[in-house]
């Protein structure tokens, strides 16, 4: 590609040696083989709910990553050099940090122009003189590189403040090395995780707090932030607990966790959340994605943030211009790897130089800041050019001008075959005792174009796994044998944050009801097929009142009108499974485990993730295929439907220990199918015909208790043994007795119930009514007089059992799960009475 | 002169709120002027925590926190100070504004460092071309600077109508300067973001302003408010405060309490609560002379 730099090539067309054994692998599959590559990539990432900018307004997963199967391979040599630079520039960088919230020297001397660091909106005056652990502010870098014509690596941005996008890096490894494994294996790519432990051993080490397993949060901004599944990833990839601001508290000027047994103290925050929106009190007071008191907390010394707060400062793209002489004052070195040529304008001589080469520089703001424009100089009008001068010179300190780089080409599968695109590569550092440590690999992206000037993954850019090549063998190191003492044996994770249980809880409810809701639908439809023309109307009814007591469908005709509306009836019950706007729709339930399954990111597992997946696809195919037997179609969905659900509680009953997260999820569960196994026998039983075995085999069948009933009984159904099934029996997992056993036995292990010497008022629903049920006859039960439906026994005790689960429900809320949001109680705008005038 | 001042804040909650942080900047700067001889802080209900701390501006913040349910907070500020005249330097004597201006262009003299950061944007302030457009005819070639802001604090006082409705706390400037109404922090917001456009260093200070009752009238206890107005850097002398509002150099009826780059650095009580449902604030403020 001409006027570019290849990577895979040398001048003589010849593949460069540390490209070979890629080269030759690909080679030896066909155009399918890499299509194939490239289609499992797609696939894996997809399974695995890889995505940037995870949750739009609409509700949906927005964006999945991208990512090329190809990955960018950098020699063992190169990257020496690559590794050498990037550590000299993330010591200077920290040193200037350290200069401007400390001594100020480097503007005092006149090192550095004054405006860079007391004009930038990223100098946080609040965290002026606050000592610094290790006086490392910056604890994690990145950097931004790229390889112009002539070969030459060039820095073209910093990242000090957040450097989004490790994560990815390591989820494309998982990718490449399973897609690749041969040629990964033998050319001698080098691992991540060992980078990976150092973060948890540099990050552990901040706690200002002595303790063996000091306790490391990561901040994150919430589930809307674009790398929200990144931090959710990176937060169960290094075993730290996410939280959101709401879910921390400072007492005391320590930080502290809000769990479901009390505050826990927090030692290192790992942040994701702009340092100038962390705490409202002492920083920006319009933010509440914050703490408010942690600038107090960690000006006490009783909190560590990585990176400290304000390290934004060393980022701005001015500082470029002034970092070939930052570094031989402060470092007594010359910058090894140079920075993409940058004027900063607030200076005369430069001002007047970009004004004469307008045209073939990019101009943006001399400092990071939010909603940032760029200008190309080249497609700028002649009016254009005249009003971006005018606002230049107004301002000139807040402007940089930039000279563009042509970044080198890296070989990418596209459309069916390898073509040359543009690569910036982000590689990733990390403070230690002695120094920084580089990540041997790096988040690599590609253009979307060769003309695209800019590498981003908001405009349609992809990624790529980055391949440093190692001379000698391959060190192999896990992240759990993080440290050389043994651990200390515990049955008990962390203790559980009240939001996350409140999460769980909702998202055992919804599974429940998106499960329930299809058992039911499914044995309507059973009975509404055309074959049977609406023959079996006093099974249908009874089913039709409790999908209407139920909120499924709205209203149920007569059952003289039954045969005349079956297509009312039948557009009513797809209604129920497809329309997004009916709120008990199994679409709209699937759409809240999905809207949840995202908050809960770090909790589950890649299979339950994918089942959630799984869900909404069962749903889409349905709509994709114009099928001419839409009542089939239904059918299997809601097959599929229950089968996945089913998969989903299996994983959850297999794979979570029975600690706090699991029980909030499997209450949620209980007090669902509570209420629906109420509803249903209240709404099916009430009918004249209950005695009808015909009827009580459709209501086992919905209650999934068919199976059992024959086991125990081989005769037809009869009304006071349908009873016991599905009320008394404290073994059948279906039956109300058997909710009530569980939701009792988890309650009792939650940490306030047994801090409490009289029955929290929850306890005192659950036994009640536990009791109740403990005291029933099912014969007595099946006693009903006619027309006495409503008085009777059974009736009531129904209804109050669905009338006691908002009460349990509630309490759980008041007992676990409150945490009200922080608001600014507002400053007082001084206003003085009319002055005379 | 001496004052004895109390300043009360009240907040009311409509919910119990189960903690609260708060930062106030509420005792008097000591300036070259003026002298805080005695400064107290009283609370209801009483503060689990209390720390002082020195901001980047020299203001003595103190953050209390309350860590229990609380519906209601109050916090009194009662100070004493005592101010002798201020040496104004003569506006025709000032130097030429565009000389001040340009050593605030890079490089910046040491000693210059201080007003330095007061040249630049700050939160609340992005000054931009308008604010430029509307300071201009106040800067006429080769005037000296101090005359310069006088007559800008002239047209202040003469365009633009004190309205307490016409504006809130986070109006911008640019519906001020539409509108021609604000109360005094609009006018000094105003004025600052005027000499910055113009490549000037400006404060921003918040303090009180003794209020003097009608003739023949007895002075009402309690009326007053917190006041604010610009503090302006005349090279060779110093900053000089004028009051925008009020269209004057401050003198002994002005008391500073805090200096910022604008009213979010300054902000008198600031808190943040976790929980309280809808709430109100009372402030009273009481500037009394003493003999």
């Amino acid at each position: 590609m001409k006027g570019h730099y290849d990577e895979l090539r040398d001048d003589s067309a010849k593949v460069r040696a540390h490209y070979e054994a890629l080269v030759a692998d690909l080679k030896k599959r066909d155009a399918a083989g890499v299509k194939r590559l490239s289609d499992t990539a797609r696939r894996l990432l997809a399974e695995r709910g890889v995505s940037f900018n995870v949750y739009n307004a609409k509700g949906g997963m927005d964006t999945p990553w991208m990512m090329d199967p190809v990955p960018f391979v950098i020699s063992a040599k190169e990257w020496e050099g690559i590794e050498k630079a990037l550590i000299q520039r993330a010591t200077l960088l920290n040193a200037v940090l350290v200069d401007s919230y400390g001594p100020q020297q480097l503007i005092k001397r006149g090192d550095l122009p004054a405006a860079l660091v007391l004009a930038q909106p990223a100098y946080l005056r609040p965290c002026h003189g606050i000592p610094v652990p290790g006086e490392k502010p910056l604890q994690v870098y990145g950097a931004d590189i790229a390889r112009s014509p002539d070969g030459q690596w060039w820095v073209i941005a910093d990242r000090t403040q957040i450097p989004t996008g490790a994560g990815y890096a390591l989820e494309n490894r998982l990718i490449t090395s399973r897609l690749l494994p041969e040629v990964f294996r033998d050319a001698r790519v080098r691992r991540l995780a060992g980078f990976f432990r150092q973060m948890q051993q540099s990050l552990a080490a901040l706690a200002p707090r002595r303790v063996e397993e000091p306790r490391v949060v990561l901040l994150t901004p919430g589930p809307y932030n674009e790398t929200y599944f990144e931090q959710a990833y990176l937060a169960r990839y290094l075993g730290y607990t996410l939280v959101e601001g709401e879910d921390l508290t400072v007492r005391d000027d320590r930080v502290y966790l809000k769990t479901l047994s009390g505050l826990e103290p927090v030692d290192v925050i790992l942040r994701r959340v702009d340092d100038d929106f962390c705490d409202p009190l002492e920083l920006r007071n319009d933010s509440m994605l914050g703490v408010p008191g942690l600038v107090r907390a960690v000006r006490a010394g009783n909190v560590a943030l990585a990176n400290a707060l304000g390290s934004g400062l060393a980022e701005a793209p001015a500082m470029m211009a002034f970092l070939p002489g930052l570094c031989r004052k402060l470092l007594n070195e010359d910058l090894l790897m140079p920075s993409v040529a940058t004027w900063w304008c607030g200076q005369e001589t430069p001002m007047r130089e970009v004004e004469q080469r307008i045209s073939s520089l990019v101009f943006k703001s001399a400092f990071r800041v939010r909603g940032r424009e760029v200008h190309f100089g080249g497609n700028l009008s002649a009016t254009e050019h005249a009003a971006l001068l005018e606002r230049m010179r107004f301002a000139p300190h807040r402007w940089a001008a930039q000279e563009k780089i042509t970044f080198s080409t890296a070989p990418t599968w596209e459309d069916g075959k390898l073509v040359h695109k543009p690569v910036s590569v982000r590689v990733y550092l990390v403070a230690t005792p002695d120094g920084y440590m580089v990540m041997p690999g790096a988040l690599t992206r590609v253009a979307s174009s060769l003309d695209s000037p800019l590498v981003s993954m908001q405009k349609g850019g992809s990624s790529k796994d980055t391949w440093v090549l190692s001379d000698g063998p391959v060190e192999n190191v896990t992240l759990l044998s993080a440290t050389r003492t043994p651990v200390e044996l515990r049955r008990v994770g962390h203790n559980l944050g009240s939001r996350v249980a409140n999460h769980l809880f909702w998202l055992g409810r919804y599974a429940e009801r998106a499960e329930s809701t299809a058992r039911l639908l499914r044995s309507t439809l059973l009975r509404c097929s055309p074959e049977s023309g609406m023959s079996e109307t006093p099974l249908l009814l009874p089913l039709l009142e409790a999908l209407r007591s139920l909120g499924i469908i709205e209203q149920v005709p007569s059952a003289t009108l039954l045969a005349a509306q079956q297509e009312q009836i039948e557009a009513r019950l797809l209604q129920a499974i497809f329309d997004a706007d009916h709120p008990s729709s199994i679409r709209s339930n699937v759409a809240h485990i999905q809207r949840i399954g995202v908050l809960l990111r770090d909790r589950i597992s890649v299979d339950t993730w994918r089942v959630i997946s799984q869900l909404s696809d069962a749903l889409d195919a349905a709509d994709n295929s114009a099928s001419v037997t839409p009542m089939s179609d239904a059918l299997n969905v809601l097959t599929r439907i229950i089968l996945e659900l089913a998969s989903f509680h299996g994983l959850a009953k297999e794979n979570m220990t029975r600690a706090q997260g699991w029980m909030f999820l499997d209450m949620g569960h209980r007090i669902e199918r509570t209420v629906y196994i109420s509803e249903l026998l209240l709404a099916g039983l009430r009918s004249a015909d209950a005695e009808n075995p015909s009827l009580l085999e459709a209501i086992l069948e919905v209650g999934d208790s068919t199976i059992t009933y024959r086991n125990r009984y081989s005769l037809l159904p009869q009304l006071a043994a349908v009873y016991d099934l599905l009320m008394l029996d404290e073994l059948n997992p279906r039956g109300l007795r058997f909710q009530f056993q569980r939701i009792e036995g988890h309650f009792r292990h939650l940490p306030r119930e047994q801090n409490s010497a009289l029955l929290t008022p929850a306890m005192r629903v659950l036994i009640e009514n536990s009791t109740r049920l403990q005291l029933c006859d099912p014969t007595e039960l099946a006693r009903v007089e006619p027309g006495q439906w409503s008085a009777s026994q059974v009736a009531k005790l129904l209804q109050q059992l669905i009338d006691a689960m908002p009460a349990l429900s509630d309490a759980m809320s008041a007992g676990y799960f409150a945490h009200s949001t922080i608001s600014s109680s507002g400053d007082v705008a001084p206003a003085d009475p009319a002055p005379p005038r | 002169m001496n004052y004895r001042i109390t300043h009360r804040t009240k907040y009311v909650y409509s919910e119990p709120v189960a903690v609260s942080h708060h930062a106030a900047r509420l005792r008097p700067r000591d300036t070259d002027t003026q002298r805080c001889t005695e400064f107290g802080l009283s609370f209801d209900p009483e503060p689990d925590l209390t720390t002082e701390h020195t901001d980047s501006f020299g203001n003595q913040v103190s953050c209390f926190s309350i860590q229990k349910l609380h519906a209601r907070f109050e916090v009194v500020s009662r100070s004493s100070v005592s101010l002798s005249s201020v040496l104004q330097p003569d506006p025709a004597q000032t130097p030429a504004w565009e000389d001040v201006a340009a050593l605030f262009r890079d490089p910046v003299a040491v000693d210059l460092l201080d007003p330095c950061q007061f040249v630049f944007r700050s939160p609340l302030l992005v000054h931009e071309m308008p604010q430029r457009e509307f300071a201009l005819p106040s800067f006429k070639k080769g005037r000296p600077v101090l005359a310069a802001v006088a007559d800008l604090s002239r047209r202040i006082h003469r365009e633009f109508v004190f309205d307490p409705r016409a504006t809130t706390i986070s109006t911008p400037l640019s519906e001020v300067l539409a509108n021609k109404r604000g109360v005094c922090q609009d006018f000094a917001h105003l004025a600052i973001a005027s000499l910055r456009a113009m490549g000037l260093p400006a404060r921003y200070v918040s303090g009180y302003l003794r209020t003097r009752p009608p003739p023949g009238k007895a002075r009402l206890v309690g009326v007053d408010a917190s006041h604010a107005w610009v503090s302006c850097f005349v090279p060779g002398f110093g900053w000089v405060d004028f009051d925008p509002t009020n269209d004057c150099f401050t003198s002994l009826d002005h008391i500073t309490v805090a200096l910022g780059r604008d009213f979010s650095d300054v902000s008198p009580v600031r808190g943040i609560i976790t929980g309280g449902g809808k709430h109100s604030v009372i402030v009273g403020v009481d500037v009394e002379p003493v003999e």
